[in-house]
């Protein structure tokens, strides 16, 4: 929950994001694309750009469609509407093996019948390269993913975290201008895993190589990614920075989906340029949001509208707070402890439960306890508007 | 008449007795399998080929006599000499390398036409497989000796494929096809090829098949993704198909002599006329247990060696 999030946005060598560059060409649009198994739609008219030297997540749950989409880059699948295009040139009807990308397998498919250095040089065997340059190139692959004693080991000899490494560097063996990860990081235990998104993001800015990471797991695309695009039964329903897919999600699922948020539902009763007014039957008090929901387009005054707030954004005191919006009270059902932060679930006088964490900033115990009667309130700044 | 019920408290009592638990009962039960159909009929055939030959019933000498009646009145008759004699007589050395040779080609034979087979079963759709594979198991649903003889009405002389070829004016003398060495290749190939598809169809069905795609992705084109992938992943599966087809086939007798040529040499046959036609059931024997020693333990050797490789690897 509390992953450090890199931001590429703060990365002082890149005054303008090259998505938000008028001028730059992308290099892989995708432009319409559907896919349909039989009569099961997989994925809905998906149209996105990704930029060279972007570190692209396609983030959403199961069945969500990312899959299909990634393995339509690599070609084992061809949409059956819309285009492709890869660094301009048209993938339609270009097989698997003459794209000039490479993938990274959920299960790695590691050939097992090889060994760490066969099953690393294939792709420059396929090329034909001559023996000492693929010898030299994969001595220095495995050098770089830290896995020279590992030579001449099978594949099923490896842990986890060295096979995970193996198919990186097969999958980097060639260079590719565009590399494909399918949850790379699926398989290890959490420890390893952060560990190991750290390595690739890093390996990704020493080689500069465009990747274009499928997962189910936020946390992995907010430590990962430069932009995230959330897709939900086929379709792409945000693409934005993994600041803003938190901080501003545009509607309920990628709200509801990207960390734990507590959602209002209520009826729009003041838009104003600066600010609107919720009214919400859940609470006794109106929502006063600090900012114009321009985001969100076509609602009007007594329109339904969501109101999300994020659990750490909630400030939990046992005084009443002086302010008059933006503040209700209730009992404490349940605590959590999770270590760095507690997790607290106040239920209101509607009924409604609403999830607070706070840091545990201090190592004595929290004055909060259960059955406690607490307040909460919140910054104005802090509610986002979304629809439905 | 005991109820089921208390003859298997009996039996579990009599275990108990010998000190077996159920799980041992259930694993010696192929044991003892093994033992009284495969080991106690071997030591038989062992014992005969260490006989002498003689006009009796049966027609060898027992190998062990007690001429008198006290301990030291016992005589062994051990005789070697029927291993010399196969070694004397070039008859059998030929044969041996003829049903050696016939059995090679036919097992070549078999896989070249089974992989494809067992390769497209595997690769087709889930609710037809079943299907596909019934189709391979049905020939068993006849008898062995019925499709074989079928056979004859096939190729003889006035048999379908002639009478058609005739009829249509393609050719005007009948093709010698029976009774010819291509014969013992067709009817062993037809017989043994289900042998040859299931371990492979086994073998080929549990491939993961993204590892194809991962080749494709690198680069690899789909003919040598199967040669570089697909085929020595399949290695297992082909070396268990050949010698099912391999080992029976060296001493096939039946094939030979209904299909081949009356003169065709081979082990089985040789074996079948020294055992009825001669009577010589030691020199049978011997054939038998040396034809054992020179295909079975080479092949168990090989095997262990191979197992062994892939447990180290």
């Amino acid at each position: 929950m509390n992953a450090p999030v890199v931001q590429s946005d703060l990365n002082p060598n890149r005054k303008v994001n090259v998505w938000e560059d008028p001028a730059a060409t992308p290099y892989v649009r995708i432009e319409g694309v559907s896919k349909y198994f039989d009569k099961f739609v997989a994925v809905d008219n998906v149209s996105l750009n990704i930029y060279r030297g972007e570190l692209f997540c396609l983030l959403g749950g199961s069945g969500c469609g990312k899959t299909t989409l990634l393995r339509m880059l690599a070609g084992f699948e061809s949409p059956t509407m819309g285009k492709i295009f890869i660094d301009g040139i048209d993938m339609h009807g270009i097989a698997p093996y003459a794209r000039p990308v490479n993938m990274m397998f959920q299960s790695y498919a590691l050939f097992p019948h090889m060994t760490v250095e066969q099953n690393v040089g294939f792709g420059l065997k396929m090329e034909h390269r001559a023996a000492s340059e693929i010898a030299d190139r994969v001595a220095a692959m495995l050098k770089l993913v830290k896995l020279e004693q590992f030579t001449k080991r099978k594949p099923h000899q490896l842990s986890g975290g060295q096979r995970q490494r193996v198919a990186l560097a097969r999958a980097l063996i060639k260079q590719p201008k565009l590399l494909l990860l399918d949850e790379p990081l699926g398989a290890l235990d959490k420890k390893l895993r952060e560990h190991t998104q750290f390595e690739l993001v890093n390996l990704q800015e020493q080689l500069g190589v465009t990747f274009v990471v499928v997962t189910h797991d936020q946390e992995e695309a907010m430590t990962l990614s430069s932009r995230i695009g959330v897709m939900d039964h086929g379709r792409i329903v945000q693409i934005d920075i993994p600041k803003n897919i938190y901080e501003f999600p545009n509607n309920k699922f990628v709200a509801e989906f990207i960390g734990s948020v507590n959602l209002f539902a209520g009826s729009l009763v003041e838009d104003e340029s600066d600010h609107v007014r919720i009214a919400c039957d859940e609470l006794e008090r109106t929502l006063l949001v600090d900012h114009g929901i321009s985001v969100v387009s076509n609602i009007q005054v007594g329109a339904q509208v969501w109101a999300a707030l994020r659990p750490e954004k909630i400030h939990m005191t046992l005084d009443q707070p002086t302010t008059t919006e933006n503040w209700t009270q209730g009992v404490v059902q349940d605590v959590a402890y999770m270590g760095d932060s507690s997790v607290y679930l106040i239920r209101i006088a509607s009924g409604k439960v609403l999830r607070v964490t706070r840091l545990n900033v201090s190592r004595h115990a929290h004055p909060v306890t259960w059955n406690q009667n607490v307040y909460l309130h919140w910054d104005s700044s802090s509610l986002v508007v979304v629809s439905a | 008449m005991p109820s089921k019920l208390s003859m298997v408290n009996l039996l579990r009592a009599g275990l108990t007795y010998m000190g077996l638990r159920g799980r041992t009962a259930v694993i010696a039960i192929p044991y003892i399998w093994l033992l009284l159909f495969f080991l106690i009929p071997f030591v038989i055939v062992l014992k005969i080929s260490f006989s002498e030959s003689q006009i009796s019933m049966p027609p060898y000498q027992p190998l062990v006599q007690w001429v008198g009646n006290q301990w030291s009145d016992i005589r062994l008759h051990l005789n070697v000499g029927n291993f010399l004699y196969l070694g004397e007589d070039s008859l059998y050395l030929r044969a041996v390398i003829n049903s050696i040779k016939v059995a090679a080609i036919s097992t070549l034979l078999t896989l070249l036409i089974g992989y494809p087979v067992a390769y497209s079963i595997a690769r087709a759709k889930v609710t037809i497989r079943p299907v596909l594979l019934m189709l391979v198991i049905l020939p068993f649903w006849t008898s062995f000796l019925l499709r074989v003889y079928a056979w004859i009405g096939i190729l003889k002389n006035n048999g379908l494929i002639n009478n058609f070829l005739m009829w249509s004016g393609i050719i005007h003398q009948p093709i010698v096809m029976l009774q010819t060495d291509s014969a013992i290749y067709l009817g062993i190939v037809y017989s043994y090829l289900p042998f040859m598809i299931m371990p492979l169809y086994a073998n080929l069905e549990k491939m993961d098949l993204t590892l194809l795609e991962a080749a494709a992705d690198l680069g690899c084109k789909p003919f040598k993704a199967f040669t570089s992938i697909t085929l020595p992943l399949s290695m297992p599966g082909i070396r268990a198909g050949c010698m099912l087809v391999f080992i029976p086939a060296v001493g096939e007798y039946v094939i030979p002599s209904l299909l081949g040529p009356p003169e065709s040499l081979m082990i089985g046959k040789v074996l079948w006329t020294e055992f009825f036609n001669n009577r010589a059931w030691p020199v049978a024997s011997a054939v038998a247990i040396a034809l054992l020693l020179l295909l079975v333990l080479p092949i168990v050797y090989l095997q262990r060696t191979q197992d062994r490789q892939v447990d180290s690897a």
